[in-house]
């Protein structure tokens, strides 16, 4: 772990209370918040900041939907499996969506551009099949506007 | 942010309530007021939907195209973002007041859109093709030839307890939550009743919890009240993780103040000094609204030490809860609280007497938090006149899938699912035929026809062995296949069994591959094969007996539920699968049977070099013929024929 | 309060506040359980010990329910058996079909269930677990595809010894047990004391065995096979031939292991006493010289290791002497050897041990010189008894024999090594000797005895105060370091022992079901200091002749030579 990261690791614990486990769950958020991930430094780290050990860090942190321990992708990919959505075939986007770009749930693809995950519902249901990348939305996709839409980043990423 | 208008907001809101607070206004307080509940403004105000479902709908490029408009033709006009009214499929939302005249909405307001329809406006005429509706209001002039939105089928059959202000005021600011009645209630009820009486007011009013189960709220609050404790807690669960179900996220975008002030009501009754308010890590937009609503009513000293010289005390923290089903159980939320595994444990000891950190501890769903202020507002003999004696008052459904109107609708709990699917929902779209409904999410039951004269009451649903749940109230028409719905749950449930106890964990997994099996088209099946699949119907129903019986916790003992139920109301769509191999929605692509129309096919042979089980046969130039033992359904050669000669039957 | 139930249509007596399983199992009544651990409370999580109350829509968990006077229950009704069948039918559905090829077959609980519920068919199809099996670890091997999620072993590491290297990771169908990040055992921060393994209902914690490796080098005749036992296996044995437990069988163990095939069998009690007489010795000088205090055992290799991940600042207390298995390895190829006229290269030193974590032990890199490892084999004591019946060796057939010289002695002190205490007692009995050149007039220290987690006891000799204490399990260690350190209590030694009462309780032991057999196997140690004549190390004759022939006295220049151990900061995840 580099100093810079060592240090912002320790400005993270000045807002939550040593050795209170309540505060696990909470600094976790906001490491994953600072780096995209949760690393094995600052798993260590909060192991002792928290006196909890590490092993019980591993598994409340793979426990939850929202910790994750690889960068993500530049494009963050995430699919709607709401019920809406999975009657408007969003089971199958997500399978095409998985072949097309090379990657299962929760992986990132190999140069780092392309990450995927699934969530349960965003609640846009009048809209399904929905998708949102990096945070902003986008609805009733088909496998074709979703490849156009990938394409469009690869350029943009160029 | 410094609150502009605080005195006389604090004035208004104490006004009645502590003697020393005069209860007059001058003309200037009065126009004020006004201008905060909107009753006049004194110019244009363009209202933007901007709840998630707005946003997704691109409601944030509208608002940029209103702004463009607004300094292109040099109008001044203040642009507000308000939540979501509800109906979602309409989105987005664009409302506009002119001084004097009444609030006229549009819906489906692209980008595109914004010019004509605010430059017709601004002329005092109305694009009709986005016209939703208008909402008259006392001393404003209505457009003529406009409907009330009250009036639209969406709305009419509403009561909008817990949703009336959503859609309507600005969420992100206190002083219109305050100025058109919001936290009196709160102030009134810590300065005239003790928390006992407040239990018993809400036990009178006959207010049962909303999060599935249907237990009387108070009961909980009582326990906590009369255990004896140096802390106790309330947690307001918004932890809403449901497919399909997006309830809490509306109310706490559109209508955070009103959430909060239901937790102040709820704490103070159950003797809790401090609350939680759980949201979904996914919620930005909520998780951002009720941050800003938490310091806005710190700020106007109505949480904190000594609310407003009452000697009240209450603290309420937003929790960022990141993300698992099973914390919707209330003994799995408060571990996850204490920063442990989701995990459930067992009861007793229930929570209201050792919850977090071994404490008393309230846990409330969000959506009968929502209901308490108006309870304590208008008496709970109100809140007994509406729904029915067992069930009084009023339940929020998310209201998707199939039908015209979908949305968030909140409907008397004497209210049949006829008249939610076919009246407010306005019946299926392409008016195909309306096949079930699935209520309730993972844990829930899937409806048909025979159900839809059921009232939506607790003891009618129980007596017909069905359940509310989260209130996600899907509806299917005849392109749905109910197998594969059941299997969409069980997948869900067996990602988001906690694992801990053997029924849920494994049983799910099984009740899922037993599923599979049945919806799966076999390829040289060898002959056990076979007979597993055709007891895979009697094995079902036999676990899911066991899983009912022994597992931990709520979400164990309901997730055989979806696949019960289906089996009980569609039988023979399941024994259709296994028998006849047959998807009568065509869903099931394993069980689609391709054929060739030989007058169409041209013999390209595209078709046969595609097929990935070289199940097509046929030489140059000629007809080409799908073996049916082979093809295993996916469709390829389907999407290869550009003669479009391929055909399901 | 004592009031009465009806179960299965008959009263039984109840306490107020117990569970429905208490109950039950104090009127005789068996249900199965699968997830509970008497010795920790309840999670209700595999659901096996589920019973029919009359009026409850769900069937509970007597293992969690507190029991109430007006329950009416039914342990073994057709629902729930039926229930009891299904859950293990589940379990079984991805579960490995090797029980025959399973070093569990036979005393594996989900066997045994399986049997118990009747279960004959397949119920549910076959997906097998893709899970990989973790080899890398030198004591333990860990099987995923035969857990079952009971957690057992996650809140033995936990709850009993206090290290926590597992927990339950993701969840839903994903779940799994694993260490932080999921390292592999060896690079993890496992101590690999083996207490997983006596909490694990299948094969999916097991030691690594080498018990097959050692039946094929008893037969090769260039090697020179020699056996050494730790001083608890003789009162361990016998559970594992349907013998009482706590039966002390040393003269027949000699004989079985000279009939498996090893020339030369000796007892590692005697190191134990060599141990002695250098602890106390270093203790001494450490008290004279005003040397960092307190002085910690150093004998099980678990400790070691936790100590080298936990307390790298810490080390130097440890006391620098290698353990008896070591010593005893050690003094054998180069004593022993060289008396022998033997090669050291040709002798296979196999152990005996009640321990898991003394495979780890050899195999560190400093227990071995130019490629000669002190000790090549460690088995455990279960590995023992199927090395015994492999042979075909009926044990109730042999006549005593002794140990081989020239270590043929021991002192019961040494003895005392299997219980956690047991190094404090034997160091007194010589401490007291070394310091007045008397024998204590009572060697029997019963305030450190027994199984607490934490004992103390003070010792006054001529005058001076000693402070001593022992710790089984880690879970006390941390707090107890810090209450000496500053300054609250003058303890100058310390006992560490991994595993809960100490080595009678360790790892690698016949596997029990709850803690009455562990007190038997304790009770034999003491009743044998009781009966026997030598009760102190420095009195063993052996011992004697060792210090006159080759290390002269403690701390010598020699002994230093042979017995020095080093303990260096490893990094891991803690």
């Amino acid at each position: 772990m580099n100093q810079s990261m060592d240090n912002e690791i320790d400005s993270i614990f000045q807002k939550h209370q040593r050795n209170q486990r309540e505060a696990l769950i909470p600094i976790l958020q906001d490491i994953q918040e600072q780096y995209g991930y949760i690393s094995e430094e600052a798993v260590q780290k909060v192991g002792l900041f928290l006196a909890i050990p590490t092993s019980k860090i591993y598994g409340v942190a793979t426990f939850y939907d929202q910790f994750h321990f690889q960068p993500k992708g530049k494009f963050h990919i995430t699919v709607c499996r709401g019920t809406t959505c999975h009657l408007e075939e969003s089971d199958n986007l997500l399978e095409e969506v998985s072949k097309y770009l090379k990657i299962s749930q929760s992986e990132v693809s190999r140069d780092g551009m392309f990450s995927l995950e699934t969530t349960t519902c965003m609640g846009a249901c009048g809209r399904a099949p929905v998708i949102s990348v990096n945070g902003n939305y986008y609805e009733q996709m088909t496998i074709d506007t979703f490849k156009e839409l990938i394409e469009s980043f690869k350029q943009r990423a160029l | 942010m410094i609150r502009q208008y605080g005195d006389i907001l604090d004035k208004f809101l104490l006004s009645e309530i502590l003697i020393s607070q005069p209860s007059s206004f001058n003309r200037e307080e009065t126009g004020i007021l006004d201008r905060l509940t909107r009753r006049q403004v004194d110019k244009p105000v363009i209202y933007l939907g901007s709840g998630s479902c707005g946003r997704i709908a691109g409601s944030l490029k509208t608002g940029e195209a209103i702004r463009e408009y607004l300094e292109f033709s040099g109008i001044e006009a203040d642009i507000t973002e308000v939540g979501c009214i509800g109906l979602c499929s309409m989105e987005p939302l664009m409302d506009v007041q002119l001084p004097g005249k009444t609030r006229i909405s549009f819906c489906k307001v692209g980008p595109e859109k914004v010019t004509d329809i605010l430059d017709a406006v601004f002329n005092r005429s109305i694009l009709q093709e986005h016209l939703l509706g208008q909402y008259p209001q006392p001393g404003q002039e209505p457009w003529s030839n406009v409907v009330n939105v009250s009036d639209l089928r969406f709305f009419k059959n509403q009561v909008r307890i817990s949703l009336g202000k959503m859609g309507i005021i600005d969420p992100e600011n206190i002083d219109e939550y305050i100025a058109s009645g919001g936290y009196r209630t709160f102030l009134k009820t810590i300065f005239t009743y003790r928390p006992e009486q407040v239990c018993d007011i809400i036990e009178e009013s006959g207010l049962r919890g909303r999060g599935g189960g249907g237990f009387p709220a108070a009961r909980k609050w009582k326990t906590a009240l009369t255990t004896a404790a140096d802390q106790k807690y309330l947690i307001c669960n918004a932890d809403e993780s449901d497919p399909g179900a997006f309830i809490g996220r509306a109310l706490l975008e559109g209508d955070p103040h009103h959430i909060l002030e239901g937790i102040a009501l709820a704490a103070y009754a159950s003797g809790a000094s401090k609350a939680f308010i759980i949201i979904r890590h996914e919620y930005s937009l909520a998780i951002s609204r009720i941050r800003k609503a938490i310091e806005q009513a710190k700020e106007a000293g109505l949480l904190g030490q000594n609310i407003h010289g009452s000697g009240v005390n209450l603290s309420i923290v937003l929790k960022i809860s990141p993300g698992a089903f099973v914390c919707g159980e209330e003994t799995a939320l408060i571990s996850s609280l204490e920063g442990k595994r989701g995990m459930p444990r067992f009861k007793p000891p229930f929570p209201a007497v050792e919850g977090y950190l071994g404490k008393p501890t309230v846990v409330n769903n969000l959506e009968t938090l929502a209901l308490v202020p108006s309870i304590l507002e208008k008496g709970p003999a109100w809140f007994r006149s509406i729904g029915t004696t067992q069930s009084p008052g009023t339940k929020i459904f998310a209201l998707t899938g199939k039908t015209v109107n979908m949305g968030l609708v909140e409907v008397p709990m004497n209210t049949t699912f006829r008249d939610i699917v076919f009246f407010t929902a306005e019946g299926i779209r392409e008016n195909k035929p309306f096949k079930a409904i699935q209520l309730g999410g993972p844990s829930g039951n899937c409806l048909d026809y025979n159900h839809l004269d059921l009232q939506i009451d607790f003891e009618t649903l129980k007596e017909a062995h069905l359940g509310l749940g989260s209130g996600g109230l899907v509806v299917m028409d005849d392109s749905s296949c109910m197998l594969n719905l059941a299997k969409f749950y069980l997948e869900f449930l067996k990602k988001e069994s906690c694992g801990k106890c053997i029924p849920c964990r494994e049983g799910t997994k099984r009740m899922a591959e037993i599923l599979e099996n049945i919806t799966r088209r076999p390829v040289n099946e060898k002959g056990h094969e076979t007979l597993e699949r055709f007891k895979g119907v009697m094995q079902l129903e036999n676990l899911a007996e066991v899983i009912r019986d022994t597992s931990l916790c709520g979400l164990g003992k309901n997730a055989p539920n979806p696949v019960l139920s289906s089996l009980s109301q569609f039988r023979e769509e399941y024994e259709e699968h296994i028998f006849d191999r047959k998807c009568r929605a065509g869903v099931c692509t394993h069980l689609r049977i391709y054929y060739i129309d030989i007058e169409k096919c041209t013999g390209c042979t595209a078709c046969a070099r595609k097929c990935p089980a070289a199940a097509i046969i046929g030489t140059p130039t000629h007809p080409h013929f799908i073996v049916e033992e082979k093809c295993t359904g996916c469709g390829i050669c389907q999407e290869t024929c550009k003669f479009v000669a391929i055909y399901i039957k | 309060m004592i009031f009465t139930i009806e179960v299965n249509n008959k009263q039984i007596k109840a306490k107020t506040g117990e569970t429905i399983l208490s109950a039950l199992r104090r009127n005789g009544i068996d249900v199965p359980t699968l997830c509970y651990l008497p010795e920790l409370d309840a999670t209700g999580a595999c659901r096996i010990c589920v019973v029919e109350v009359e009026g409850k829509p769900q069937l509970v968990t007597s293992c969690s329910q507190p029991v109430e006077e007006w329950m009416k229950i039914f342990t073994h009704s057709p629902r729930v058996i039926q229930a009891r069948k299904t859950l293990i039918e589940l379990l079984l559905a991805n579960h490995p079909d090797d029980c025959l090829y399973c070093p569990c077959n036979g005393r594996c609980e989900l066997q045994h269930l399986a049997g118990e519920l009747n279960v004959r068919e397949r119920r549910f199809p076959n997906k097998k677990s893709p899970a990989r099996l973790d080899q890398t670890c030198s004591a333990l091997v860990w099987d995923p595809a035969k857990c079952i999620l009971c957690g057992r072993c996650v809140r033995s590491c936990d709850e009993i010894i206090g290290v926590s290297i597992l927990d339950l990771i993701r969840r839903g169908e994903k779940i799994s047990i694993g260490t932080t990040f999921e390292k592999p055992l060896n690079l993890s921060n496992c101590i690999t004391c083996g207490q997983c393994i006596q909490a694990c209902p299948t094969a999916a914690l097991r030691e690594k065995e080498a018990f097959a490796g050692v039946q094929e080098i008893l037969h090769k005749p260039s090697i020179f096979p020699v056996v050494q036992y730790s001083p608890v296996i003789s009162v361990s044995l016998a559970e594992e031939f349907g013998i009482k437990p706590g039966k002390d069988l040393q003269g027949i163990l000699n004989s079985v292991l000279r009939k498996i095939g090893f020339k030369k069998v000796f007892d590692i009690t005697f190191a134990a006493d060599v141990l002695v007489l250098e602890l106390a010795d270093t203790l001494l000088k450490r008290i004279a010289l005003g040397e960092k205090l307190p002085l910690i055992s150093s004998c099980c290799p678990g400790w070691v290791k936790y100590a080298e991940q936990y307390l790298p600042g810490n080390l130097d207390l440890l006391a620098p002497l290698k353990s008896p298995q070591q010593i005893m390895g050690k003094l054998i190829k180069r004593y022993y050897a060289d008396m022998q006229g033997i090669t050291p290269e040709d002798i296979v030193v196999t152990s005996v041990m009640p321990c898991t974590a003394k495979k780890f032990e050899a195999q560190r890199e400093e227990m071995s010189l130019q490629g000669t490892a002190e000790v090549d084999t460690v088995i455990t004591t279960r590995e023992l008894a199927k090395l015994i019946r492999l042979n075909g060796i009926d044990i109730n057939q042999l006549d005593e024999e002794m140990t081989d010289s020239p270590f043929a002695s021991r002192s019961t002190a040494g003895k005392l090594f299997g219980v956690s205490g047991g190094i404090v007692e034997a160091l007194i009995r010589t401490l007291h000797f070394r310091l007045t050149m008397k024998e204590i007039a009572n060697p029997k220290i019963t305030k450190i005895r027994g199984f607490k987690e934490k004992k103390e006891v003070y010792i006054n000799i001529e005058g001076k105060e000693y402070g001593f204490a022992a710790v089984s399990t880690v879970k006390a260690l941390p707090s107890l370091l810090d209450e000496i350190q500053s300054g609250k209590k003058n303890i100058q030694f310390i006992e560490v022992m991994a595993c809960p009462g100490g080595c009678i309780n360790g790892g690698g032991q016949p596997i029990q079901g709850n803690g009455e057999t562990s007190q038997l196997r304790a009770k034999a140690i003491y009743d044998i200091d009781d009966k026997e004549s030598i009760k102190a190390s420095h009195k063993n004759p052996a011992v004697f002749d060792l210090y006159q022939k080759l290390l002269q006295e403690p701390g010598s220049p020699m002994s230093s030579a042979l017995f020095t151990a080093v303990f260096n900061k490893r990094t891991v995840l803690l």
